[in-house]
């Protein structure tokens, strides 16, 4: 677990100065004015669990690097306190740091830093090395690791000769090699192509669900974020000005500044069910008459509606037109119309997958939960709300 | 203007290094004596060996580095050193060059490191070596002479002092230029201080470092044909001969040895930082 409290970071050789006109409330760009001195990192405060990606989103200048830098202690924090397992970062002496840095935690950069002079097998075996592994025992892990993250057979290659993903695929499996329990990746993907780009999410997706990492993640990118993170901070100015699960930030942006950060994201990969679903307040019962479903229809102006049993359970729906039509004869029971082909979902599928499904049918997509209770229902209308940014309330119609 | 008394910088130069005499001439007697027994084993075997061995060695090293153009040029112009009967000066030579080039790696390489490292010691470092090159190089002979005498000794001596600046510098340069993301690398994995050095910085560093070495092999055969003036001997020896009998032929001759003796040196360490 990693506990950051009060982080400030400020860049120059005045920082107590500093400190105290932050103290004052004063804004960076006047700290700036006033002592020429830049603040970093402003005042941060988060807490990641184990095995939680948790993302750092914000322009470039937000603050991002520096804030990750101050965890493995690359850049040393002006106040306030990491805790890696209540182990103070900030504090501790240098030999306990390349201890931690050794065997606790591993970086992926931005722009890879392969060393040129060695191998992709000498590469990805740079921290066993420093560990001071011995190379045959080395040789199993990097293998692996190099299998993992599908570079085998060019073990023997230059980084020159592989390609921008390729390299990266280098970082991680180096990042990897010497099991940490902590990935810190700064714009890990911010250098390859949209394409491999997404390559690359999936399979670090795939590699978070095989190791359970405890990852940070920076990027500028939203949909990015959305993909890889559990949760996300959003910075701007060296401050985190929201944080929390995807859906959060999309849906209720905490300021003007995160509103206009969200507004061009492909939302639909963020976006849940359940997050864009209305309550399905219209049901019946099987053993209500047609007559009754038939008024509840006819007042909400719907043309289908939803059938539980008594215990909340969805049996299907029935139509608006075959309710008149059994009233008309004169039938009491709604069984026989109760029709059970209606699309579902989970409260937690992505959006992404739905929106096919909507195209095709008629009827509201029902989102129910595991025991198959009706939870709500997809409507176009929230859902398009949704997508476009804000979300009204709406009928199930 | 002629009011003030005239500044008594000669003498307080004198004064300064009788007082280094005293006090540090014992140090540098032992120290001398070091160096005239490794720098003479060098010449005596440099000389004892077949001077076609000499010749194929160096060709096969200068094909490796350089070329066949190289090569070619090397095995003609030893040769022709050889039949002009230059070989054993030109030895004395050599000798003294990698003695003395020696030296300035052994010493320059960790001063370049230094700088690189601690500001301060940049700080110290750098005008002193701004200094030191702006220089004429045979100024460097005169202190030489008080501690060590004439000879070959005072002469690798001044060589190494004066051939030693492009080694630290290129070496701070070399350090300074490994990117920021490589030092963040090695630090992230928990790197000490000597891994990130011998795992990272210097191999980074190295094309950097060996340019700087090639520099100093060509500023230390410039300076130790000079330093033939305080008894040096080698090539610079007859040339330093032949100016004062005005024999221009012998002058010529060596010169040309001196010439070729450069190029190849040059050509071949030219291409030490390329090759992986
Ligand atoms: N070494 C440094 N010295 C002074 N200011 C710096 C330094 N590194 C970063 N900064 C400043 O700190 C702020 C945050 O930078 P950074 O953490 O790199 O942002 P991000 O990674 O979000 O782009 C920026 O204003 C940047 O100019
Ligand atoms: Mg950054």
């Amino acid at each position: 677990m990693i506990e950051v409290k009060n982080l400030i970071k400020v860049y120059g050789s005045n920082t107590d100065k500093v400190l105290e006109l932050i103290e004052k409330g004063m804004s960076n760009e006047e700290i700036k004015n006033k002592t020429k001195h830049v603040v970093g990192v402003r005042d941060v405060s988060f807490t990641v669990e184990k095995g939680e990606s948790f993302v750092i989103m914000g322009l470039s200048g937000s603050g991002k690097s520096t804030l990750l830098r101050c965890i493995n202690r690359l850049i040393k924090a002006s106040s306030g306190e990491i805790l890696i397992d209540g182990q103070n970062i900030i504090t501790m002496s240098g030999k306990d740091l390349e201890e931690i840095r050794q065997h606790r935690m591993a970086m992926v950069f931005q722009r890879f830093a392969l060393l040129p002079h060695r191998t992709i097998l000498d590469n990805v075996g740079y921290g066993l090395e420093i560990q001071g592994v011995d190379k045959r025992k080395r040789l199993d892990k990097v293998l692996e690791v190099i299998e993992m993250v599908g570079l085998k057979g060019w073990e023997n290659s230059y980084p020159e000769n592989l390609s921008g993903g390729m390299q990266q695929r280098v970082g991680i499996a180096r990042a990897l090699a010497t099991d940490p329990d902590i990935l810190l990746m700064d714009e890990p993907f911010s250098a390859l192509d949209p394409l491999i780009r997404q390559d690359m999410q999936d399979e670090l997706l795939d590699i978070q669900n095989k190791l359970q990492k405890t990852i940070i993640f920076i990027t500028h990118d939203l949909d990015e974020a959305l993909k890889v993170g559990d949760r996300i901070a959003l910075m701007k100015d060296g401050c985190i000005v929201q944080m929390g699960q995807p859906e959060d930030i999309l849906l209720s942006p905490a300021t003007e500044y995160v509103a206009r950060f969200v507004e061009n994201v492909n939302r639909s990969l963020a976006l849940t069910a359940s997050s864009v679903m209305v309550r399905p307040r219209y049901v019946v019962h099987p053993k209500d008459g047609p007559r009754t479903a038939l008024n509840f229809m006819e007042k909400h102006g719907l043309s289908t509606l939803f059938v539980l049993d008594r215990l909340g359970k969805l049996k299907g729906y029935i139509k608006a037109e075959d309710a008149s039509d059994i009233a008309s004869q004169g039938i009491k029971d709604l069984g026989g119309i109760i029709q059970t082909d209606m699309p579902t979902a989970g409260p937690d599928s992505p959006l992404a997958g739905l929106l096919e499904v909507m195209a095709y049918t008629k009827v509201p997509i029902a989102v129910v939960d595991e025991n198959n209770k009706l939870q709500g229902a997809l409507v176009r209308g929230s859902v398009i709300a949704g997508l476009a940014g804000g979300r009204g309330e709406m009928n199930n119609g | 203007m002629d009011s003030i008394p005239r500044i008594p910088l000669g003498e307080w130069t004198d004064n300064f290094i009788t007082y280094l005499q005293i006090n540090f001439g014992s140090g540098t007697q032992a120290f001398s004596d070091g160096l005239e027994s490794l720098i003479k084993g060098l010449q005596g075997f440099l000389i004892s060996l077949p001077p076609e061995l000499v010749i194929i060695v160096v060709a096969i090293l200068a094909w490796w580095l350089a070329g066949k153009k190289i090569a070619l040029f090397t095995v003609l112009g030893l040769f022709f050193i050889y039949n002009l009967g230059l070989w054993s000066v030109t030895m004395e030579t050599i000798a003294m060059v990698i003695s003395a080039v020696l030296f300035c790696m052994i010493i320059g390489v960790p001063l370049g490191i230094l700088g690189a490292k601690n500001n301060t010691a940049h700080r110290i470092i750098m005008p002193i070596l701004d200094f030191m090159q702006t220089l004429p190089a045979f100024v460097y002979l005169l202190p030489a002479i008080p501690f060590f005498g004439l000879g070959v000794v005072p002469g690798v001596i001044t060589t190494i002092i004066f051939a030693m600046p492009p080694v630290i510098r290129l070496t701070d340069l070399g350090l300074k230029q490994v990117p920021e993301e490589l030092i963040e690398l090695g630090k992230s994995f928990g790197s000490t201080f000597f891994q990130m050095l011998l795992k990272i910085e210097l191999p980074l560093a190295r094309s950097t470092i060996l340019a700087g070495i090639n520099q100093c092999i060509m500023l230390s055969l410039s300076m130790v044909v000079i330093a033939s003036m305080i008894g040096a001997k080698g090539l610079g020896g007859v040339v330093w001969r032949a100016i004062q009998t005005l024999k221009m032929g012998m002058g010529f001759e060596a010169g040309v040895a001196i010439v070729i003796i450069a190029i190849i040196l040059d050509r071949i360490t030219q291409n030490l930082g390329k090759s992986k």
